[in-house]
């Protein structure tokens, strides 16, 4: 298959299909004069987080790693990080990871440039500089292969198992036809599927990480001496149907297809091209698919029973529901329904079909609900303490 | 796990191995609903009201026993089940991440 589609070409080779100014805050500190400038100037999106000081070890990274893979996304045209001057995030490390892609990368702090009025100031000049840049980029045809799609659940209800999950899943299974890349996550909501999953595994050593990962988690949950029951299955995932984190698990696993896992990868760790692939990473909505915009996804499809507005900073979020009520309901946050699958009327392929046209109207431009809705929901998963 | 989805039923069996039937439309206690396996359409007469979504015992499940769902284990009946019941919080609960019960092992029991 060599069908194309319009994208920006980076410098790298890698292809965008949306074509952002992102501002990154590298640290909490300096959040506020991040959002001001993205106010001031159209087009920008800003990630503030809460995080990149007072922070050690495996965190400290992970915040470094999850900052630097969102400025790496395809997405994203050209990056401007201010920092505050003195946290353990170091901006110029930071712009130096990112200018790998061959993007253009602007850093300042607020305490050389003399506080916040003068640094918003200072970084709106920049900002209105580089946007007109990037406007200047035209875009090119490219091959469907180069799109990596993340899926996920949220929100769910007896239907996500039922119809939207299995639907996406034909959606996955036609991007893998086309040359294309599928990641999976939410290492809690596997857990009493994942033997299912580990069978799939194109060799022994994924399967036994799969398990690792898995394993790694619930020994966390017997150590703190917690039930996982009341926080997951949520208590709208009980009021929708669900019972136990093994049901929500088996319901949760069918959005990725029927491909074999040719890889298990770290939460924001890039996604290789090609194939379907597991990111550890929490059932969280907005720290899994931050995770996954920070591996280089494209889009998210986001099934939903219960139904979500979540979106995300630099990436498409597209809307799955199989609960007619829920699309009638919260039609402004849902862009595909597949409730006909429930009533006998549509099938599976069909549902399957409508997914994967939606993913092609999105990646050739078509704004999805949560992008029109101004959603950028950005928040990157902690390891350890704070000091 | 193979997803079958057929209409002309008020209720989905997914696996020839269940125990359960989700619900496709809000139903009430004395209803005798319909689901379909292998051998086409089946009868069961609620002892509960069942609403959308939420599942109902179509064979009769012993105290201590795995419930299945998608021919999968979904958790253990913390009470017996008669055909026609509710099936959720209230007589089953997950196996799995349950540190409360101390060690994996003792989960597992």
């Amino acid at each position: 298959m060599n069908r194309t589609f319009m994208g920006y070409e980076r410098a790298n080779g890698d292809i965008g299909i949306r074509n952002h100014l992102l501002i990154i805050p590298t640290v909490i500190c300096s959040n506020q004069v991040c959002n001001r400038i993205m106010q001031m100037v159209p087009g920008t999106v800003a990630i503030p987080h809460q995080h990149g000081c007072s922070q050690i070890g495996a965190d400290k990274d992970r915040t470094f790693d999850v900052l630097a893979g969102t400025g790496k996304n395809p997405n994203v045209g050209a990056v401007l990080i201010i920092s505050l001057g003195c946290e353990v995030v170091d901006p110029a490390a930071l712009a130096e990871e990112i200018r790998k892609t061959g993007k253009p990368v602007e850093f300042f702090d607020i305490q050389s440039v003399g506080g916040s009025v003068k640094a918003i100031s200072h970084g709106a000049e920049l900002a209105k500089r580089m946007m007109a840049d990037l406007e200047k980029q035209e875009k090119v045809p490219v091959p469907w292969n180069k799109l990596k799609v993340g899926v996920k659940c949220g929100g769910s209800d007896a239907t996500s198992g039922l119809s939207s999950n299995p639907a996406l899943g034909a959606a996955a299974d036609s991007l893998i036809a086309e040359g294309g890349s599928i990641v999976i996550g939410e290492t809690t909501e596997i857990i009493g599927a994942e033997h299912l999953l580990a069978e799939r595994c194109v060799t022994p050593e994924i399967s036994d990480q799969l398990y690792h990962i898995v394993n790694r988690f619930e020994d966390e949950v017997q150590r703190m001496g917690a039930d996982m029951r009341g926080g997951n299955p949520s208590p709208g995932n009980i009021a929708g149907g669900l019972s136990t984190i093994e049901e929500k698990s088996l319901g949760c696993i069918s959005k990725c297809g029927k491909a074999p896992i040719q890889g298990v990868i770290e939460y924001a760790e890039n996604i290789p091209d090609h194939g379907l692939y597991f990111m550890d990473s929490p059932g969280n909505d907005i720290e899994c698919v931050s995770g996954m915009a920070a591996g280089g996804a494209h889009i998210v499809c986001f099934t939903t029973g219960r139904g979500t507005p979540t979106g995300a900073a630099v990436i498409p979020v597209i809307k799955i529901t199989g609960n007619k009520m829920t699309f009638e309901k919260m039609e402004d946050n849902m862009d595909v329904d597949v409730s006909d699958m429930l009533d006998g009327t549509g099938s599976l392929e069909q549902a399957g079909d409508r997914i994967w046209q939606e993913i092609m109207d999105v990646a050739a431009g078509k704004w999805t609900k949560a992008e029109v809705l101004g959603h950028q929901e950005f928040s990157i998963n902690r390891i350890g303490p704070s000091l | 796990m193979e997803h079958r989805i057929e209409s002309g039923a008020d209720a989905l069996y997914m696996d020839e191995r269940d125990h359960v039937a989700t619900a496709l439309r809000d139903m009430t206690a004395g209803e005798t609903i319909q689901y379909r396996n292998s051998e086409g359409l089946r009868g069961v007469t609620l002892v509960d009201p069942i609403p959308f979504g939420h599942k109902v015992a179509i064979v009769a499940v012993e105290e201590g026993m795995d419930v299945r769902k998608y021919g999968e284990v979904i958790g253990r009946a913390v009470k017996s089940i008669v055909v026609g019941q509710h099936v959720h919080v209230h007589n089953i609960e997950g196996i799995r991440g349950r540190g409360d019960l101390g060690t994996k092992e003792a989960a597992a029991q």
